[in-house]
């Protein structure tokens, strides 16, 4: 039966070695469950956020995992709207990333609301003058267009297609793929954007705090930017993983060299834009509210290291690494430098969501830390172990990769 | 007797705050947490996890022995009038500004418990319901029937005892007036305290005493280059009092402070 539904001209492991792959994962992802499940019957009381750190892991869990997930609607972007057809070799997995990503993120949100029964509300009273209302209502038309887009991959599935009818409606689906890649591009680059700008407009938080074009502070755009770097990188970086785990050759270096070359040229203009936004920040935001910037910085272990890593370490020298042609044919530098790209977005919303919150305002208020309970790093994991069984078998029983039947085929290079 | 239904201009509620005068005794803390239902802490409650409308916070003047000097700053809500941070950001409207009182008001029935506000808030004056609220067997029977309690999972915040104007409100009606005298309407925490530290009144009356005093030399606002216009002001003749709750938070040591 498990042979069945695997994809012809591709080969897979043995249903008892998938079997024991998953088990831990499940096990996790269990755990996680009942983590999750604390908290939402006995309350946020098990989590150790308090009044001080009203987000904490969960947040920042959300804004990196959708950064990540950013992959999916850019590659939509360039291969549906811009034709970028190389890129049709990781659209589908491009898209099961992004379906993980965005549905894990809304299950922790879901979880992480004092009364996740009323989440309605934002749609039936919303403030439309909040950056969470933005995002709220475009996370939720997103997953419903990545839910939509993980349709015809499904029903490319070796079984499902042998019901003409699936056959039919997958290749209906196709035809509007491109309307779909367009509002998913729409709906993402706002999502993205209000994420940031989430923080950005918190005049409260000085260090946050950004000033902006028309309603939208420059961490709007900044978002946009980084996301759109991170996600092809990403992409990059699951293939390989797949790759090397599943240890066959899944894409073409051509394919990952053009991830690295989109990832490079994105990220030295987002180094770029993020280098003014600090200067201004530096110079004229911060001081206006009253405050030095220098001051965010006095507090340990937040300190000025944290700001270089962000930009030069995690920003410009993998940009520099991905914009180099020669390197770009060398897996390890590719590789490399996605994880590096992976790690800044990680960062940089860890400095925005928790360093901001750590960073008293009062003058007579003392600087806090947070360390996550056990329930929250449950659920945290929960999320990652989920990400790992729907794309594990969607890598089995789905074609993710339209070229592993073409390269299984041909005798492997040697730099591939 | 002729009704007098007019209303007049909106109203700016505030309060100044006399530093010199607090002692740091906690009867405002006390008086509001009766007043506005808030539940005795859970027993693993801490003082970041706790709800407390107003907390009282002592500040040092970092001199040493005998030179050394304490003083209590309580913080509520600020009641901000201009570009209020919580209530732009609240994804379904569940904090508004009064546009007849300036107050600044939280819908716990409407909170989806996001903590975005808490966030936004510049003064850290929000607290979450981390617990359901439990009164010992007993003690439900001093609730304040004018005052909703609230559910787990949602936030509150100090609304300048809401429940109160309202019930003055409704004498002042009884009485034919389109508003409560000045007096009638206190929040419970004025009215606790044992030096009268606290003066509340309508700061857009020029002739009240609130006003009078936020109009005088000694008095400041917490962050007021936030921009954010609190309507609640803080008062002293201690020069070192206003040097520590207005300078610059870095150049504080942590073991000044405890709140």
């Amino acid at each position: 039966m498990d042979r069945a539904l695997i994809s012809r001209g591709v080969r897979r492991c043995s249903p008892r070695q998938f079997l024991l792959w998953l088990v831990p994962w499940a096990a996790l992802a269990a755990f996680g469950a009942y983590s999750a499940g604390l908290c939402l019957v006995r309350g946020l009381n098990q989590t150790n956020m308090d009044n001080r750190f009203a987000f904490g892991l969960w947040i920042f869990l959300d804004l990196t995992v959708i950064a990540l997930g950013a992959g999916a609607f850019f590659t939509g972007f360039l291969l549906y709207i811009l034709k970028r057809h190389e890129l049709k070799a990781v659209i589908n997995s491009a898209v099961v990333i992004g379906f993980v990503c965005y549905s894990g993120a809304v299950v922790v949100l879901m979880v992480d609301v004092g009364q996740p029964l009323r989440a309605w509300f934002t749609f039936w009273h919303p403030n439309v003058h909040s950056m969470l209302t933005e995002v709220t209502f475009c996370i939720t038309c997103y997953l419903t267009v990545l839910a939509i887009e993980y349709l015809p991959i499904l029903l490319k599935n070796r079984k499902i297609r042998q019901v003409p009818s699936f056959l039919v409606f997958e290749f209906e689906l196709h035809k509007v793929m491109y309307v779909l890649a367009g509002v998913g591009t729409f709906l993402s680059f706002f999502h993205q954007g209000s994420l940031g700008g989430l923080y950005g407009v918190l005049r409260g938080r000085p260090f946050a705090f950004r000033e902006g074009f028309a309603i939208w502070p420059s961490t709007f755009f900044l978002f946009i930017l980084s996301a759109a770097a991170a996600g092809p990188a990403f992409i990059l970086l699951t293939t390989w993983l797949v790759s090397k785990i599943s240890r066959k050759r899944l894409v073409k270096l051509e394919v990952m060299a053009e991830l690295g070359r989109i990832s490079g040229v994105l990220l030295i203009v987002y180094v770029l834009a993020k280098a003014v936004d600090t200067l201004v920040w530096i110079n004229e935001t911060a001081p206006a509210t009253g405050f030095a910037a220098h001051q965010f910085y006095a507090w340990r272990p937040f300190g000025t290291w944290i700001l270089f890593a962000e930009i030069v370490v995690f920003g410009l020298a993998p940009a520099l690494v991905l914009l180099d042609e020669k390197k770009r044919q060398r897996t390890g530098w590719l590789v490399g430098a996605a994880v590096l790209v992976c790690s800044g977005i990680g960062l940089n919303r860890f400095v925005l969501t928790i360093q901001t919150l750590a960073l008293p305002t009062l003058p007579f208020d003392a600087f806090l830390s947070y360390t996550p309970s056990w329930q929250e790093v449950g659920t945290f994991l929960a999320v990652i172990a989920y990400g790992v069984l729907v794309y594990s078998l969607s890598f089995r029983y789905l074609p993710l990769f339209p070229q592993e039947r073409e390269l299984a085929e041909v005798p492997r290079v040697s730099g591939d | 007797m002729t009704m007098d239904t007019k209303r007049k201009r909106p109203a700016r509620y505030g309060m100044v705050i006399d530093v010199d005068r607090c002692t740091g005794c906690g009867a405002c803390m006390i008086a509001c947490a009766v007043e506005n239902n808030v539940p005795p802490a859970q027993p693993e409650a801490t003082d970041r996890t706790g709800i407390t409308w107003v907390r009282v916070y002592q500040i040092h003047n970092g001199a040493s022995f005998p030179e050394n000097r304490t003083a209590f700053v309580p913080v509520m809500c600020q009641q901000c009038g201009h570009q209020t941070p919580c209530v732009s950001v609240c994804p379904q409207q569940a904090v508004d500004v009064d546009r007849e009182t300036g107050i600044v008001g939280q819908m716990p029935q409407r909170c989806l418990g996001c903590r975005y506000c808490m966030a936004a808030c510049p003064y850290h004056a929000r607290y979450f319901n981390w617990w359901d609220p439990v009164w010992p067997k007993g003690m439900e029977r001093t609730l304040n029937p004018a005052v909703a309690p609230r559910m787990r999972g949602v936030v509150e915040k100090c609304n300048f005892c809401q429940g109160r104007l309202h019930a003055a409100r409704e004498r002042a009606a009884a009485a034919g007036r389109a508003e409560p005298k000045p007096g009638e309407y206190v929040p419970a925490c004025v009215e606790a305290c044992p030096t009268a530290a606290i003066t509340f009144g309508d700061l857009a009356d020029e002739n009240s005493a609130a006003a009078e005093q936020a109009r005088g030399g000694n008095t400041f606002r917490l962050l007021q280059k936030l921009g954010t216009e609190p309507k609640v002001y803080y008062r002293s003749s201690r020069p070192w009092v206003h040097q520590v709750a207005q300078q610059d938070f870095g150049r504080r040591k942590k073991e000044e402070i405890r709140g």
